[in-house]
């Protein structure tokens, strides 16, 4: 069962354009839980002066993990969408560190999905951003 | 009276356009999406053209909801940093010949960012509007709005939070 919903949510993510142009890598799958990471790269800089990278790739980085934590729930949604997500940026992630978010899926409703993560580079101790989302749910196909 | 003569046309458009290249072709994040501006005067409407990286769901197929989200914020984020710059720049306080060269004033930073997804994003161009509501000394509130083929029928709305450059040091 466990090997059925990694290999989903492996197969997920590989399946998102988007999460491999941001060179999105599946760490630790659980349930209802997720780990993503995405390594620097110049291209998705924000602030030349600085090179921090732009809040709006962390923000794909946290819906994409948020998604797969909810593809990972015991209850096995057939497919979910985003319906809002909130981002609070507690501080500029180091350049040339990689973005690990990890996203629980903590609440399921036949309709919806509540969801929170958290982002980190290698100062795992003082978060770089926090997420809270409301995603929809699809139940299984019988 | 004595009234001042008006610049001509292209010394203003040329200073305009020059300023906001510089502002937007100065994110790279901005570049890699595929993300321009158009400009009326001081009205910008942001662009997100269409490319296949954009896809979240390969099976609808639909733009990635981060893709959306990020659209919005860097549609806000420059919103803002225009909004912030644009009495300096009209006023030649703020020289464009050193925000050409890369020397960019400090530009707001996110403090939080709210995306309600509204529709599903089509697999097309979609354009995007920011609003200031409120733009104080240390923090400002915008909101933006993003659609695809009809304005009245928003893909997603987003209001964010910013920490405004300090202007004393």
């Amino acid at each position: 069962m466990s090997d059925k919903r990694a290999r989903m949510a492996r197969d997920f993510i590989q399946a998102i354009p988007h999460a491999q142009a941001l060179g999105m890598q599946l760490g630790d799958i659980g349930e209802g839980t997720a780990e993503i990471s995405m390594a620097y790269d110049a291209k998705f800089i924000g602030d030349p002066v600085t090179g921090v990278i732009h809040g709006g790739a962390v923000s794909a980085l946290m819906d994409t993990c948020c998604g797969a934590a909810v593809m990972s729930h015991p209850d096995l949604p057939s497919v979910t969408a985003t319906i809002d997500l909130r981002i609070d940026y507690m501080r500029p992630a180091t350049p040339g560190q990689a973005i690990t978010a990890r996203a629980t899926c903590y609440h399921m409703t036949r309709s919806v999905a509540f969801v929170r993560a958290v982002a980190m580079d290698d100062d795992t101790e003082n978060p770089v951003a926090t997420a809270t989302g409301a995603f929809t749910v699809e139940p299984a196909q019988p | 009276m004595i009234r001042k003569t008006p610049e001509p046309v292209q010394v203003v458009k040329q200073r305009r356009d020059t300023a906001l290249s510089a502002l937007v072709e100065g994110v790279p994040y901005a570049q890699f999406l595929g993300i321009s501006f158009d400009r009326r005067g001081d009205e910008l409407t942001a662009v997100l053209r269409y490319d296949e990286k954009l896809i979240g769901n390969p099976r609808l197929p639909a733009l990635h909801g981060g893709v959306t989200a990020a659209f919005l914020e860097v549609t806000a984020i420059i919103g803002l940093s225009w909004a912030m710059l644009w009495e300096g720049i009209e006023s030649g306080r703020i020289d464009v010949a050193t925000l050409e060269e890369g020397t960019l004033p400090r530009l707001p930073k996110t403090i939080d960012f709210t995306t309600d997804f509204l529709r599903s994003g089509l697999p097309r161009d979609g354009y995007a509007r920011a609003h200031v509501t409120r733009s104080g000394r240390r923090y400002a509130s915008v909101n933006a709005y993003a659609w695809q083929d009809n304005r009245d029928r928003p893909i997603a709305q987003a209001t964010g939070h910013f920490l405004m450059p300090r202007t004393d040091v």
